[in-house]
């Protein structure tokens, strides 16, 4: 048993984030007040930056001690990496932020996004059923918010009520499932709810409708199908960096929380070969997920005219491919699920910054608005070239070698003519049909001379910003020709 | 040996520069393309030169790569390699010379050009299985932009079913590849040990893996039925995207069969094999009726180039020793002809006449119009129906005398093929050259070729004369490679 001030220094990230939020409200107030809202905002990403590289610096530094508080968190190697890929992730997107969509009261995003980081952040590590839980609702909270912070636009307020329905709809599947478990285990401790259930005897309803609502409610939040009707309003509505977060470090988070709870916690009801319970369990609830995800997401995003939406059905279809990743993680370990959801995250934030930037230029959303973008930015036309051909994986992209460590992790984990071998090869070919849907938009960007009387005035990209791109285009390539760089780590 | 893998550099370093240099000149891009495709393609011949032809696959450069899945960044060459680098280089260079006259956005051109030249290397020297397929997906999505924004009528369309296509053929492969590494066992992806494992596979699952790698490796050399991407694509793509499609791109789906499928599997490719020489002799005649009756010039090109890897892939099929030596010359060969071919159509008379209708042509006297680019065809022509001299010659015979050892029937069948490939050739040298004596009228004034084109065709005429009298040159390379442990098993299987 660790002593609370051996907790509070592990948790120095988490301090560091919420300490950042309040240092740039802070900052503002006593600051701001005079200032124009396009400095509080640069004043406020540069302060947020500064903190969230602070927080890297403690997730390093705290490295992985294992389990602390007793088993509230659990401080190892994917809570590490989960936290530095969702700390990265938040930075980037930060970072993006002041080329983005123009808000009112911009410190205040900024601050939100670092307190929705440290509730992620959280999740990464969170052992016990309770601090899952709340860990869940800090970061979906600020998520709501940070949803419908465009106060001028419709669509915003919209999409965060969606979000908001629907998500507070999963908190309650959510805690009636953990409610069951602590019925059936008395226990909220995972270690000791996975030990109980492998002794619980034969078919235990309570226990089916305790996974069934705990799958559900991490379908809403991964944004799986059919739970997934929140998406395509919300990537569609939310400013920019709201959609970036939500895409990308949310679902990291999510995956990470998910993976841990469904195979150490609850590995005796798995329903897989060999578990104590068969066929009764989650993994064939968790692989329907992942077939209608895969379908289904494929198959609505060719019909998308509007970028977003086009993005938000892809982001389901990745979904499937994650949770297929979490599917096998008991076999191969969490590294090939880290990997993806971390490269497909750089993608999407790299996607979204491109799409924020329009946006302040007042291009509009749908792919015909992205014709001639090779003249008006050729970086931003760049940009969306190497995110979206990682998206589909392409090589030598990340994206290719994230899809090539889960499907090996599929074929490996239940053999051919396991259910996780048919589900890959799904993923393979869907693979095929994503290409076409990513195509269709870079052809827009990159290919189409764009029509005589259209906008050809250049679109500014400031310095920072560009930078900020950069990394991101050299950070897909980069994982993919030396993948190890995660892989060898988990 | 050691200048091999510098291809692959030179390719993609120059295609980094060509993207810079484009954005403040066209000529200096063309210039760097040139260049770097030039210094590719020299590493390839002195490489060649150096090379001493064994039945060991030589070992370039040998690196772990992606040690959790036992993923090595390993490059080796054998004769078969070796022949096909060459022309790789050939090709790329001949392409470049005959799109000097892109000026639009050329920057970007060239690099996906040299990106999509770099990976076709990469295929040809990869010994490790992911690593070679790793370059055979960045062949690929370059594909996509050349046509569709470079290309010709219907562009858009072409160039998203060839990518599509090829997409869809190498999912098959990398599911096939997948399956095998993973049921079977395998801790690393070269391909001996790929081999082991898929023969601890049951025999179910090595036909089905067999049929996911073979025919996913076949979409991409045309076979039919799934050759229907490759004439859209051919007809869309600008002129130098053809020459290289048809000339080096339709070979690396040719070469994954030989280099990955059929060693891999072996024995489920016995079972195979009459499915597959029967695909392959239907793709022969049917693309050569198809090409009798096209009115399109292009077209008739394209048609032919299936009809011409139709050979390709029943030498594979057949795969003694006699047959698999046949096909890749007929890899190189075909690479030199339909190249040469489609720089006549494409550049020298289309950019001219600005039509590609037979109909319209043969209202013209182009022979006299167009002395060289007439003489250029004719003696390409002359190539692709197989006339001894040439490097077709030596190729199509090879295969067709190996397929009789198997089957004479299909020989007949296939020799049917070399009749139709003659006709359909003549008939479009007949109407598109050769169709008028004199103008009604005035004469049309044709700028006169440029020096690239003269040279392009002059480099590939030379080549396809020197393999025709020569073909020993590169059978001395390709013969020992089929020596090796991986392809004596498969001949020896094939045989027994």
């Amino acid at each position: 048993m660790s002593t609370y001030f051996e907790l509070l220094l592990a948790m120095r990230p988490e301090l560091m984030l919420t300490l950042g939020a309040l240092v740039i409200i802070g900052v503002d107030m006593g600051w701001g007040k005079r200032q124009s809202d396009e400095t509080r905002m640069h004043t406020a990403a540069t302060l947020g930056v500064v903190w969230l590289l602070a927080a890297i610096y403690g997730v390093i530094e705290v490295g992985a001690p294992g389990l602390m508080y007793g088993p509230v968190f659990r401080l190892d190697a994917l809570g590490s990496i989960s936290r530095l890929g969702i700390l990265l992730l938040s930075l980037l997107t930060v970072a993006l932020a002041p080329a983005s969509t123009r808000l009112r009261n911009p410190v205040e995003f900024i601050a939100l996004i670092l307190l929705g980081t440290a509730g992620l952040t959280l999740m990464a590590v969170a052992q016990q059923l309770l601090v899952v839980f709340l860990a869940i609702e800090l970061a979906s909270l600020t998520l709501y918010l940070l949803t419908g912070f465009d106060k001028r636009s419709a669509a915003s307020a919209e999409a965060a009520l969606k979000y908001f329905l629907f998500g507070g709809m999963a908190a309650a599947f959510l805690l009636f499932g953990f409610s069951l478990l602590y019925g059936l285990t008395g226990s909220i401790d995972l270690s000791v709810i996975s030990v109980t259930i492998s002794t619980l005897d034969g078919h235990q309803p309570l226990l089916l409708v305790a996974l069934v609502m705990i799958v559900v409610a991490f379908g809403f939040k991964t944004a799986a199908a059919p739970f997934h009707l929140w998406a395509p309003d919300v990537y569609q509505g939310a400013p920019a960096p709201a959609a970036a977060l939500i895409a990308s470090a949310s679902k990291l988070a999510g995956l990470t929380v998910f993976a841990r709870l469904l195979w150490p916690g609850l590995s005796a009801a798995s329903g897989g070969p060999g578990a104590e319970i068969p066929l009764a369990g989650w993994l064939p609830v968790v692989g329907i997920l992942v077939a209608a995800s895969l379908i289904l997401g494929n198959l609505a995003a060719l019909a998308q005219r509007n970028f977003r939406r086009l993005l938000a059905y892809s982001a389901i279809a990745h979904a499937g491919i994650m949770l297929l990743g979490v599917m096998v993680a008991d076999q191969v370990g969490y590294g090939p699920l880290v990997y993806y959801a971390i490269t497909y995250g750089l993608a999407t934030v790299g996607a979204f910054g491109v799409i924020g930037i329009l946006d302040r230029a007042g291009v509009g959303p749908s792919l015909s608005d992205l014709l001639g973008l090779y003249r008006r930015a050729p970086l931003l036309a760049a940009t969306l070239f190497v995110c979206l051909l990682s998206l589909a994986g392409v090589p030598p992209l990340a994206g290719f070698f994230g899809k090539f460590g889960i499907f090996v992790a599929a074929f490996k984990s239940g053999g051919i003519g396991g259910a996780t071998g048919g589900l890959a090869i799904l993923g393979i070919m869907a693979s095929a049909v994503g290409l076409y849907y990513y195509l269709v938009a870079l052809k827009n960007a990159l290919v189409i001379t764009p029509p005589a009387g259209a906008d050809q005035k250049s679109i500014p990209v400031a310095t920072s910003t560009k930078l900020v791109l950069i990394l991101i285009n050299l950070g897909l390539l980069a994982l993919g020709l030396a993948p190890s760089l995660i892989l060898s780590r988990l | 040996m050691n200048a091999l893998p510098y291809a692959i550099y030179l390719s993609f370093a120059g295609a980094a520069l060509c993207l810079l240099a484009g954005r403040r000149s066209a000529a200096a891009a063309r210039g760097i393309a040139l260049i770097s495709a030039v210094a590719a393609w020299a590493c390839t011949l002195y490489a060649g030169s150096q090379f001493v032809p064994s039945s060991e696959m030589q070992v370039l450069i040998d690196l772990p790569w992606i040690r959790e899945l036992g993923i090595r960044y390993h490059l080796a060459a054998d004769g078969i390699s070796m022949t096909l680098v060459v022309l790789t280089g050939l090709a790329a260079t001949a392409g470049i010379l005959f799109s000097w006259n892109i000026e639009e956005r050329a920057g970007e051109f060239f690099a996906l050009f040299l990106a999509l030249i770099g990976g076709v290397y990469g295929v040809f020297l990869s010994a490790d299985a992911f690593l070679f397929f790793v370059f055979y997906e960045i062949a690929i999505v370059p594909k996509y932009f050349l046509i569709a924004k470079w290309g010709s009528a219907n562009r858009e369309y072409g160039a998203m079913k060839l990518v599509l296509y090829s997409f869809a053929g190498s999912a098959l492969v990398l599911a096939g590849l997948v399956w095998v590494y993973a049921a079977g066992g395998a801790t690393n992806f070269s391909l001996p040990e790929l081999a082991a494992a898929a023969s601890t596979l049951g025999w179910t699952e090595q036909l089905a893996t067999f049929g996911l790698l073979f025919f996913g490796f076949a979409t991409l050399a045309g076979i039919f039925p799934l050759h229907t991407w490759a004439p859209t694509g051919h007809v869309a793509a600008p002129t130098g995207a053809s020459m290289l499609l048809a000339g080096v791109v339709m070979k690396l789906g040719a070469y994954g069969c030989l280099r990955v499928a059929m060693p891999l599997l072996p024995e489920a490719f016995v079972a195979w094999q009459p499915i597959i020489a029967g695909l392959a002799i239907i793709g022969i005649i049917y693309a050569g009726l198809v090409a009798l009756v096209q009115e399109d010039f292009k077209f008739v090109i394209a048609y032919s180039s299936v009809s011409h890897m139709g050979f390709v892939i029943l030498g594979l099929a057949v795969a003694n020793e006699r047959a698999l030596s046949g096909a890749v010359l007929q890899m190189f060969s075909h690479g030199v002809i339909a190249g040469l071919l489609f720089a006549v159509v494409g550049r020298m008379v289309y950019e001219r006449t600005h039509t590609r209708q037979l109909a319209a042509l043969k209202a013209m006297p182009l022979f006299r119009l167009m002395p060289f680019a007439a003489t250029t065809f004719v003696i390409a022509a002359l190539a692709s129906m197989g006339m001894p001299g040439f490097s077709g010659f030596p190729a199509e015979l090879s295969i067709l005398i190996g397929t009789w050892g198997t089957s004479p029937w299909w020989t007949f069948a296939a020799a049917v093929g070399v009749l139709i490939a003659a006709a359909f050739t003549l008939r479009v040298m007949q109407l598109a050259f050769f169709g008028q004596t004199k103008t009604n009228g005035t004469e049309p004034n044709y700028v006169p070729l440029t020096w690239p084109e003269k040279t392009g065709a002059i480099l590939l005429l030379t080549t396809t004369l020197l393999i025709g009298l020569r073909p020993d040159i590169l059978l001395n390379w390709i013969e020992p490679a089929l020596q090796s442990p991986l392809m004596s098993a498969l001949i020896k299987g094939m045989s027994s």
